[in-house]
C-alpha cells in the first residue's frame, strides 16, 4: 500500500495560519512526523482560502523540501498551481488531480506527460459523482483513454473512485469498492487505484473507527494507494495486517515492527 | 519487428554484503569476497543488476570425519584432523572462495573441546588461508554460547560471517559479531515466517541488516529440496519486492546434506543399477548446488572439490551466456 499523507492542508487551521504567515515550522513538524509514521508521499494543499495559490505551493514545496527528500503529492484543482509545484518538487511527484471532465483532462494529462508523473484521476464528470460502481468504471475508462492518447501509461493514472461520507450517501460505499476491482480490468498494465479515505468518515462520531474498517475493505478490494492519516496509529496497523492478511507481505511474529523497520 | 525483452521491475534489492578484512580493513585477508547485490532473480542480468556472482565456501571440520565415503576420503584424507592444513588444501588445490570452519569438535558429545582450544584453531586457520572465513558453531546452544566470545575475539576485525543465531538463541551471537566487527548468520527451520523474526530480533540487538545473511536449513535432491527451494525464492522474491527484513544473501549448505543421500552413499554393487557411485554422488552434491543457485543462493558451503568445480563452471557459463546475448 502506497501511503499518501494528507496533513499538510490549508484546511486545516494550523496548517491555513502556517501558510499565510508562512511560519515554516509547523509545516516542517508535519512533514518530518508523517514521514516517520510511514508515509510514502506528502500529499500538499495550500487550502481553498488562499488569494495566492501559486506562491503558496511554492513555499509549501520549498519548505517541506528543507525536511524531507520524501516524494509530494501536488493537490490543486487549478493547474497553474500544479505546475508551480512540480517545478519545483520533480517529477517524483504525483499530480493531485483530474476528473473526468474533459476541460479538466485537456489541462492536466499534458502536464502528466510533460513531468512523466502518475495522475490521480477521480471519478467524477460532468454530471457529477456518479452513483453506482459501473457509472465511476465508465468515467475512469474516459480518464485512461485519454491518459494514453497523451503518452500517459496507464499504470501512472492513479483511478481515485471517490469516496464520500457515509453520513449521507450510505449507498454509495459497496459501489465504490466495486469500483475499486472494477478499474483493475480497465488497461494492461492496470491502472493504480487511490482512495481519498478521510472523507468516509466525515461528520462521524468515530471517525478512525470508520476511516480504519474501510481501508480494510477496500485492501480486500485491491486498493494500491489512500489520502490518509499516517499519524493514526490505529489506522496504520490495521492497514499493515490488511495486507499481510492479502499475502501482500511475509508474516512474522513481530508483523508491524517488520513493516516500520 | 525487433523483440524487445519483456522485464519485470522490482521494486528491491538485496543487500551487498562484503565478508573478509584485508589490512587496510582492519583484518589480515589477502582476499574478501562479496555478496549480495541482486536487482532481480538469479541470472536475468538482461533485467536487473546481478553485480556479484555466487560464491563457494569449502567446509573445513575441525575434528576428523570417520563416516565419511570414499570420495571425499580420497579427497581430504591426508588433512583429516588438521584443519588448518585442509583449509589451505581447499584454498590452494580447489580455489575455494571462502573456507567454512565448523567447530564440532565443542559439541559435548564429540569432545566438548574448551573456548580456548576453538579459538585457537579459528586462530591456526586464520594463519594457514588469506580467504575470509564462515565460523560454525557446534550446533549446541549452551555451549556455543560459551564459545563465542573467545572464537569471536580471535577472528576480531576480519570480518567473518558466525553462524548461527536461531529464533531462541540470538543475543551472545549478535553481541559478539557487533563486537568484533564479524556478520551474523541467521538460521530458520525451512519456515520463512521465522527467517524474517530472526532477522527482527537480532538487527534489534543493533545488529544491521547489512551485516547478516539468511541461512534456512536445507535438504538435498530428493530429500525435501523443493521445500527449500521454494522458501529460498519466496524470500527472494519478497527482497525484490521491498521487504527490508528478508533483503540479506542467502546461504545454504549443500555438503553434508546431499552426503547424507543414500544414492550419494550407496556402494555400486547394491545398486549396479545407479552407476558408478563416485560420479553418482558428485554429481548428487553438483545437482543439489545448482538448484540452490536457481533459488537465489549467494553462498554454497560444499564439501567435494569435483563438485565445487561442475558447480563453478556453471556458474561462470550463465554469466558467459548473458554477456554474449548482449
Amino acid at each position: 500500500m502506497i501511503v499518501i499523507g494528507e496533513r499538510i492542508n490549508g484546511m486545516f487551521k494550523r496548517i491555513g495560519e502556517a501558510i499565510a504567515t508562512r511560519d515554516e515550522a509547523p509545516i516542517i513538524e508535519a512533514a518530518q512526523a508523517q514521514v516517520e509514521k510511514g508515509a510514502n508521499y506528502l500529499d500538499l494543499n495550500v487550502g481553498p482560502a488562499s488569494d495566492e495559490p501559486v506562491a503558496a505551493m511554492q513555499w509549501l514545496v520549498e519548505t517541506v523540501r528543507k525536511a524531507t527528500d520524501t516524494p509530494l503529492s501536488i493537490d490543486s484543482p487549478k493547474p497553474d498551481v500544479i505546475r508551480a509545484g512540480l517545478d519545483i518538487a520533480g517529477s517524483n511527484s504525483i499530480i493531485n488531480s483530474t476528473t473526468g471532465e474533459a476541460q479538466r483532462l485537456a489541462a492536466l494529462m499534458p502536464l502528466a506527460a510533460e513531468y512523466g508523473c502518475p495522475i490521480i484521476g477521480l471519478t467524477i464528470d460532468e454530471n457529477g459523482v456518479p452513483r453506482d460502481a459501473p457509472g465511476r468504471t465508465e468515467v475512469a475508462l474516459k480518464i485512461v483513454a485519454s491518459a494514453m492518447e497523451h503518452g500517459v501509461p496507464p499504470d501512472n493514472v492513479w483511478i481515485d473512485p471517490v469516496i464520500l461520507p457515509i453520513s449521507c450517501t450510505q449507498n454509495h460505499q459497496p459501489e465504490v469498492l466495486k469500483a475499486i476491482a472494477e478499474c483493475k480490468l480497465l488497461s494492461d498494465p492496470s491502472p493504480k487505484t487511490v482512495l481519498g479515505l478521510s472523507n468516509v468518515s466525515q461528520g462521524t462520531r468515530y471517525r478512525s473507527l470508520v476511516n480504519r474498517t474501510y481501508l480494510v475493505m477496500a485492501i480486500a478490494y485491491g486498493l494500491d494507494a489512500a489520502i490518509m492519516d499516517p499519524l493514526d496509529d490505529d489506522l496504520m496497523d490495521a492497514m499493515i495486517t490488511a495486507e499481510l492478511l492479502m499475502n501482500k507481505t511475509v508474516y512474522c511474529d513481530d508483523f508491524l515492527k517488520a513493516y516500520r523497520t | 519487428m525487433s523483440f524487445e525483452m519483456p522485464k519485470e521491475k522490482w521494486r528491491g534489492a538485496v543487500n551487498q554484503v562484503k565478508i573478509g578484512a584485508t589490512a587496510a580493513e582492519g583484518g589480515t585477508r589477502s582476499s574478501t569476497v562479496t555478496v549480495g547485490g541482486e536487482a532481480t532473480l538469479p541470472f536475468l542480468d538482461f533485467e536487473g543488476d546481478t553485480p556479484n556472482r555466487p560464491v563457494i565456501a569449502f567446509e573445513v571440520l575441525d575434528l576428523a570425519p570417520t563416516d565419511w565415503p570414499e570420495p571425499l576420503v580420497e579427497a581430504y584424507g591426508d588433512v583429516f584432523g588438521d584443519p588448518a592444513a585442509w583449509a589451505q588444501k581447499c584454498v590452494e588445490q580447489y580455489e575455494a572462495d571462502l573456507i567454512c570452519l565448523r567447530l564440532q569438535s565443542a559439541h559435548p558429545d564429540r569432545g566438548d573441546s574448551s573456548p580456548a582450544q576453538c579459538a585457537e584453531t579459528v586462530k591456526k586457520v586464520l594463519q594457514a588461508v588469506g580467504v575470509p572465513l564462515i565460523i560454525w558453531g557446534c550446533g549446541d546452544n549452551e555451549k556455543d554460547n560459551n564459545l563465542w566470545p573467545e572464537v569471536s575475539q580471535a577472528a576480531a576485525r576480519e570480518r567473518c560471517c558466525l553462524g548461527s543465531a536461531v529464533q531462541d538463541n540470538y543475543k551472545t551471537i549478535s553481541a559478539c559479531a557487533m563486537a568484533d566487527g564479524h556478520v551474523v548468520i541467521t538460521e530458520a527451520p525451512l519456515d520463512i515466517n521465522i527467517q524474517k523474526q530472526v532477522n527482527i530480533l537480532v538487527t534489534e540487538m543493533g545488529v544491521k541488516p547489512e551485516d547478516i545473511i539468511m541461512y534456512q536449513v536445507t535438504g538435498a535432491l530428493g530429500y525435501g529440496v523443493e521445500y527449500a527451494y521454494t522458501i529460498m525464492e519466496r524470500t527472494r522474491l519478497a527482497a525484490l519486492g521491498g521487504d527490508k527484513m528478508l533483503s540479506m544473501p542467502m546461504l545454504a549448505i549443500v555438503g553434508s546434506e546431499a552426503w547424507r543421500a543414500k544414492e550419494a552413499r550407496l556402494p555400486e554393487e547394491e545398486s549396479p543399477q545407479w552407476g558408478r557411485r563416485y560420479d553418482r554422488a558428485i554429481l548428487w552434491e553438483a545437482m543439489t548446488a545448482e538448484l540452490f543457485l536457481h533459488a537465489g543462493t549467494d553462498i554454497l558451503v560444499m564439501w567435494h572439490p569435483e563438485a565445487a568445480r561442475l558447480v563453478k563452471e556453471s556458474v561462470l557459463s550463465y554469466s558467459a551466456a548473458s554477456t554474449e546475448s548482449e
